[in-house]
Order: C-alpha cells, then structure tokens, then sequence
C-alpha cells in the first residue's frame, strides 16, 4: 500500500476537479460537493482508508462565502496514515452535503451531530435528527453567530417545564471568567467585576 | 397500548394454528436511563422488547452535552487544558496529553526526551487507572461487586501518584502545550515503580477471580459479538476494536511521544464478544506496567518543557519572577494566549477508551476558530443499535458495562 | 394500690425499658443515621462519588453507603456532576419521585453553579429546578469534602421539627 501523499498524482487524474488543500501534516484535498460520495468510495475500495476517523464541520463564520465546509478525516489501517477531504457546501443559507451514510454506519452518528450543531442537512441520511440537543431545540450551537452563553428558550420537557420556575437562559458570563477573544483581549476587561456591576456579594443578581 | 387481549374464535384458532404455535406477545417499549446504573452515566437506551430480547434499541445521548467544542472557540488554547480534563474524566492525564500533541502537532513543536518520558508514564497510568474502573463497573453490571473493591483501593494509589505529580486527584490538567506544567517530584518515579510492582499480583489476584468465573463466562462469552467488518465499519476504536480483533493500536502504528522505544505487545481478541473486550483490557494494563518499567528505567534527563516554545509555553514560575524578560512572555501568553500559526492540525492518540483525535482549525493567534473533538466513547456507542437487536435485556447491561464508555467525551 | 386494673398501675420493672426524649429528636435520630442516597452521578463528581463509596473513604461509616437508584427508596439525592439543560427535567423527575422528607446535596461546581460551563447546554445550578440542603464546592470535590457535606446536612436533618411534619401535607 502506497505511502498517503504517493496517491494525490493518481486520484487528481481521476477527478480533475480535485485541488490540494494546503496542510502542514497530512495529505488533504478539496473537492466539490456533488463529487465528495465518489472519492471517498475511491478512497475507501481503492486506496484502503477504511477507518472514517472523524467527520466534521467548519463554519467560516457569516459572511464568509462559502460558508461550511464538511471534513473528513480518514485512516488507512495498512499504510497508518490520514487523508483529509473537505467539500464546501454550494449554499450558505441552507447548506447541504450528500450523505456518506452508505459507505460508513460510522457517518451516521456524526452526520446527525453537523446537522445538530451546524443546521447542514445530509440528503440521502435515512434519520437526520438531532443528537446531542433535544428534539425541538430551535439553534445550531456551533455556527459562529450564536453566542457562547446561548440564546433563552424552551426545557425539552413540557411537563416539569410548567412545574419549575426555570426556563433555558443565556448563562451569565458577566465578562468572563474564561473567555477570551482573538485580538481584543484586554486582561481589565476580562476580569469578571469590570464589566457586570448589576450584581455582587451584596446586593442581588437580577433574575436572569 | 392495549392490554386487552382477545382470544380469537376457534375457526380462527385452527387457521393460524400452524403460523402462531407460540403464545403472542406485545413489543413493549422501555426506557433504559438516562439514570441507571448501568448505563455508566447518562446514556439513554431506548428500546422495543419483545417478552425479554430486545428488537430495536436506539441510543439517546446528549444529556451530557455541555458545550465543550463551543467553549474551546471562546477562549486561548492554554486555558482549554482543563476542559479536556472532564472529557473523559476517568483517564484525565491521557487527554491531556493527546490535546497538546494536536495543538504541537499544529505549531511544529516537539517536545524534550524527558518531557515525553513524562507523558508517556502519566499517559500509561492514566490508562490502567481507566481500566480498572472499567473493569469495577462492569463487574458491578454483571453482579460482581467484590471487583470494584479492589479495583478501586488501586486506584485510590494511583490517585496519591497523581495528586503527587499534578496536585488533583483526576482532573489534573497537568500537561502544557510545549511541555508538562511542572518536573516530577523528587522520588516519584521510584514510587510509580513501587505502585507497578505491587500492583500486578493485586491484577491477577482481581482477573483471576472474574476470568474462570462461571457466571462471568456466561454472561459474557458469545455475548455482543461484534465482527471485525463491523468494528471497522462503524469506527470503533480502542479496546473494543481490538477485542474484535483489528491490532489498531496507534502507540504501535503511528507512535508519538516516543512509544516507539518500548517494547510492549498490542493484546487482539478472537470472537469480539464481551469477554473478548474484557480479557484485552486486562491485558493492557499489564502492557501499560511494562511500558512505565521501562519509561522509568530509562528516564531522560534535561528539559521538562520545549525551550523553544518561547511564544507558546509558559515559563516557570521562578523564571517569571526573577527575570523581565520572562515575565513579559509570560504575561503576553497569559493575556493573548499561545502564538500558533494559521492552518489546520488533526492528531490521533491512542486513549484508554480508544482513539481520542483533535482536530484544529486555527486562524492564527491564541483562540482556536474550531476545535472537533473525536471522541472514542462517541464512535464506539454507535455500534449499540445492531449489537443490541436481537439480544436479551440482561445481555444489554453486559454490552454496556463491555463497552466501557464515559458520557462525558461521548456528549461533550 | 389494690385494683382490678393491673395494668394501670405503676410497674416498676418496666422502668429501665422506657426513656423520654422528644419525638423530634427521636425521628430526626433516625433518620440522620440511615440516609440512602440517591447517586445522581452525571458527570466526573460521580467518579469521586463511587470513591466514597469504596474502601478508603468509606461512606458506610455514616450509614449512607446504601446507593438506591430507584428514586423510592431514597432519602437523599447527591446530584453529582453537570447538570444540562436535556438532563435537567430528568433529575426534577427524579427529585419529584422521592418520598418526603428528602434532601439534596450539589455536589461540586457545575451542580452548584454551573461551574466551568458557562455554555449554552448547561443548567447553571441546579438550585434552579431543585431546593438545595448543602452545596460542596470544588471541582470534583475531596471525598472528604462530600463526606464533610453528609455530616452537614445530618446536623440540618437534626434540627428540623420532624414531628410537626409528620402529618402534614407537603
């Protein structure tokens, strides 16, 4: 079995519309969307990647065009090496990929988590539902425009919901004490204190 | 559903006499968890029985999802250490380490010797830690309670090397990107050696008594077979996979942190049942023993941490405080984070659990834009839906307790 | 005293047998003694949870080694570990099925607060769906710290006014 990086040659011949993905550790790929099935079926038959390490997504953030990419990462039980393949879904508002269900049971699980946590449907997925939130949970947590702290809305249980008096609600971050952001980090502002003066010790948190 | 059962008119009775010699039942429906103890946590099954084999059982996970991915998003690669802690919270030494290996593997780092030697020992007793919990739990699950006594007074020990080395019980935090936070203690490796040594009559004197059991054989031989097509097909990784015998074992296959050094043997099952998964796990631990005698009995001197991480490690306490130009480094890495380059880093190490991978989107600077944690626990659960079918619902609970599964890397 | 009615009379063999206390006393006795814990184990406090349980730590020392996982028959729930917003009907569920008198014990940051998971998914303290008793801090806690919890809360159980409860609704 040929070395991860021996096969580009080959597989760029047989799909001309394959370009090289830069990356600093293993062999990784960029094809279109409608071609992702096929390469990854080459992938898996030809060039013996049998293990479908992982499966993910990227969102490039609003804005950025196009926005999602799917990767997958795979292993090659006899060479010991990956091959990543990523494929950006063609439309940014409701992105889509064709499912890889048929060639992994292992995409299953991880398909229904992107569509959980990215809002990407997966067309030929037999049970695209959510995984990881509840049925009915109405974001996708992992798209760059919700925020970390979540938006308020339901309990999953209608029942016990109208027994207790709590809702779900954005978690209090008051500044910190954790987070941080690329850039913009100022240390005075990261301390929890400097930014929510609406509570302390003394007098109570308003009812969030 | 109806409990009413009409009984149908002899013309009706002597028709179907031939296709229904049995005595009709009704699919019930049950709910396994998310509180029970079997399930190891909050994994729920939810499952149509047939009187007692199960016909459908379909995994209900996320009640552990606590957002981990997105929080990583939100804050510098350093402080993201602890959360990889409470991933998988019973081998906390080991996802340490194999974050920082993805988070180097992204910068172009390598570590010291001695450094690896270190996370290579915390690593291995992080992995027999994990195991004799595995094991204590599934003795519990199949009526064996005596196992968790013993299995937890060894890792009552662990825990002393491990608040030792890093200060916590389990949730250590323990390794930097670039290095380990702090050298071992004086005299610690010789009381790792001294736990190993004591610790292996302890192991045959615990696999002994579940081994030859006769219950234990027949709650788990030829129970939850898995086929080696099966096992690769839906990802799973780990003891589990090599209970199905695939000899996956990335220590061997791709090592890091120099496991190429050691001699160890990677331990396969046969028939990929329960007793099989069983039968791998304590064989590993007794390889893990053999990969720390030798760690110690060669352990490198020098640098504990790579010097030239100078924009990603934090230096020393001591350095901070004595020198200005380390306490600017250490306050610009406090403040901004670990410098890495833009690009993207995925890296795979072999776990307790299975194969724990990372993969790290990064547009430079100290936040990752996406970190994906591949979890073991995650890959290997899917499997449980055709396992399951066609099992008893005793069988189920030695399943569950042969999977050896921590919910919280499989939710996150 | 000469009467028909032995047993009304003043028996001074009995005496040795008898001792006046009062009843809150007596019931809260009781029940500081034999409390049954419900192990809610969610998260990693349930690790350090079951290493209470185990030999070292040993938690049958104060009479709540017996685990019940049917909610029936326990007395009091140690929520241990992250509570998400998915799981938190479950454990009110829980909660709610628990005869009375019941008392719950956070264990650990996240049960207490919410913790390090300031996050979308996660319940921030489950004082938010369930009263309370005692909170234990830390992430996961000693051992000794939950240990330290139970004696806590048996000091609470002792002075409450068990007697005038007994018959009341709830």
């Amino acid at each position: 079995m040929p070395a991860p990086t021996a096969i580009l040659p080959a597989l760029q011949t047989r799909f001309p519309r394959l370009t090289l993905r830069a990356s600093a550790d293993h062999p990784a790929v960029n094809i279109p969307a409608d071609e992702a099935g096929a390469l990854l079926k080459t992938l898996r038959d030809e060039f013996g990647f049998a293990h479908l390490a992982d499966l993910t997504a990227v969102d490039g953030g609003p804005g950025a065009t196009p926005r999602f990419t799917v990767v997958w990462h795979l292993f090659s039980l006899t060479a010991h090496g990956y091959f990543r393949v990523a494929a950006h879904c063609a439309d940014d508002a409701e992105p889509a990929m064709p499912s890889t269900t048929p060639l992994w049971p292992a995409a299953d699980w991880h398909e229904r988590e992107i569509w959980d946590m990215f809002g990407i449907t997966f067309p030929g997925h037999a049970d695209l539902r959510r995984i990881l939130m509840w049925d009915g949970y109405p974001y996708h947590p992992l798209r760059k425009e919700f925020p970390l702290a979540g938006l308020p809305t339901e309990l999953p249980d209608a029942e016990i919901a109208a027994e207790i008096p709590t809702k779900v609600i954005a978690a209090p971050m008051a500044g910190g004490p954790f987070v941080a952001t690329t850039g913009e980090l100022n240390l005075g502002e990261a301390e929890p204190r400097a930014k929510d003066e609406s509570w302390n010790e003394r007098r109570e948190k308003p009812d969030a | 559903m109806s409990n009413a059962y009409t009984f149908p008119d002899n013309a009706a009775k002597t028709a179907g006499a031939a296709a229904s010699a049995e005595l009709p039942t009704e699919k019930m429906s049950l709910s396994m968890g998310p509180s029970h103890p079997s399930t190891h946590g909050v994994l729920r099954l939810q499952m149509e029985i047939d009187g007692e084999t199960v016909v459908k059982a379909d995994p209900v996970i996320g009640y552990l999802h606590r957002g981990d991915e997105k929080i990583a998003e939100n804050m510098t690669y350093n402080q993201f250490v602890p959360y990889t802690d409470r991933l998988d919270y019973l081998a906390p030494l080991a996802n340490n380490v194999a974050y920082a290996l993805a988070v180097e593997q992204l910068a172009g780092l390598t570590v010291p010797p001695r450094c690896q030697a270190i996370r290579v020992i915390s690593a291995e007793l992080a992995r027999i830690s994990s195991h004799l919990m595995g094991l204590g739990a599934f003795g519990i699950d199949v009526g064996a309670w005596t196992i968790f006594l013993y299995t937890f007074t060894e890792r009552e020990k662990l825990y002393r090397l491990f608040e030792e080395l890093t200060g916590a019980r389990f949730t250590n935090s323990y390794t930097r990107i670039g290095g380990v936070a702090r050298d071992v203690p004086e005299g610690w490796t010789d009381r790792v050696n001294a736990f190993c040594d004591q610790f292996l009559p302890i192991l045959d004197e615990v696999l002994g008594m579940l081994s030859r059991n006769k219950i234990f054989l027949d709650r788990t031989d030829g129970v939850g077979v898995i086929s080696k097509e099966d096992a690769i097909a839906y990802g799973l990784t780990g003891p589990n996979l090599r209970g199905s015998g695939v000899p996956l074992d990335l220590r061997k296959d791709r090592p890091y942190s120099g496991y190429e050094q050691y001699d160890f043997d990677v331990p396969v099952g046969v028939k990929g049942d329960c007793y099989d998964r069983y039968a791998v796990r304590g064989e590993e631990m007794k390889q893990s023993v053999r990969i720390i005698k030798q760690a110690i009995a060669r352990f490198p001197g020098g640098d504990w941490y790579a010097k030239d991480a100078r924009k990603i490690f934090a230096p020393p306490k001591d350095k901070v405080l004595t020198s200005m130009e380390e306490l600017i480094n250490n306050f610009m890495i406090v403040t901004e984070g670990p410098q890495i380059p833009p690009g993207e880093a995925y890296f795979e190490a072999e776990n307790p659990k299975g194969i724990l991978g990372f993969y790290v989107v990064s547009k430079g600077g100290g936040v990752p834009w996406r970190l994906k944690i591949r979890s073991p626990s995650f890959c290997n659960l899917s499997i449980l839906p055709k396992i399951c079918a066609g099992a008893l619902v005793a069988d189920v609970v030695s399943i569950l307790g042969s999977f050896d599964f921590v919910m919280g890397e499989c939710d996150r | 005293m000469v009467s028909a009615h032995t047993e009304l009379n003043y028996d001074r063999k009995i005496e040795g047998d008898v001792i006046v206390s009062r009843l809150d006393s007596v019931i809260n006795w009781i029940r500081t003694n034999s409390m049954w814990p419900m192990p809610m184990g969610l998260a990693c406090c349930a690790i350090e949870l079951m290493g209470v349980a185990a030999s070292r730590f040993d938690i049958a020392r104060f009479g709540a080694e017996v685990m019940r996982f049917s909610p029936r028959q326990a007395d009091c729930m140690i929520v241990a570990g992250t509570v998400t917003y998915k799981m938190a009907p479950q454990v009110r569920r829980i909660y709610d099925q628990m005869p009375a008198p019941k008392w719950v014990i956070a264990m650990g940051a996240c049960a207490s607060s919410g913790g390090m998971y300031r996050s979308y998914a996660t319940l921030q303290g489950v004082d938010r769906i369930i009263p309370v008793d005692v909170y234990v801090s830390g992430c996961p806690p000693r051992p000794e710290a939950l240990l330290d919890a139970l004696i806590r809360l048996q000091e609470k159980v002792k002075r409450e006014p068990a007697a005038q409860r007994l018959f009341q609704r709830t």
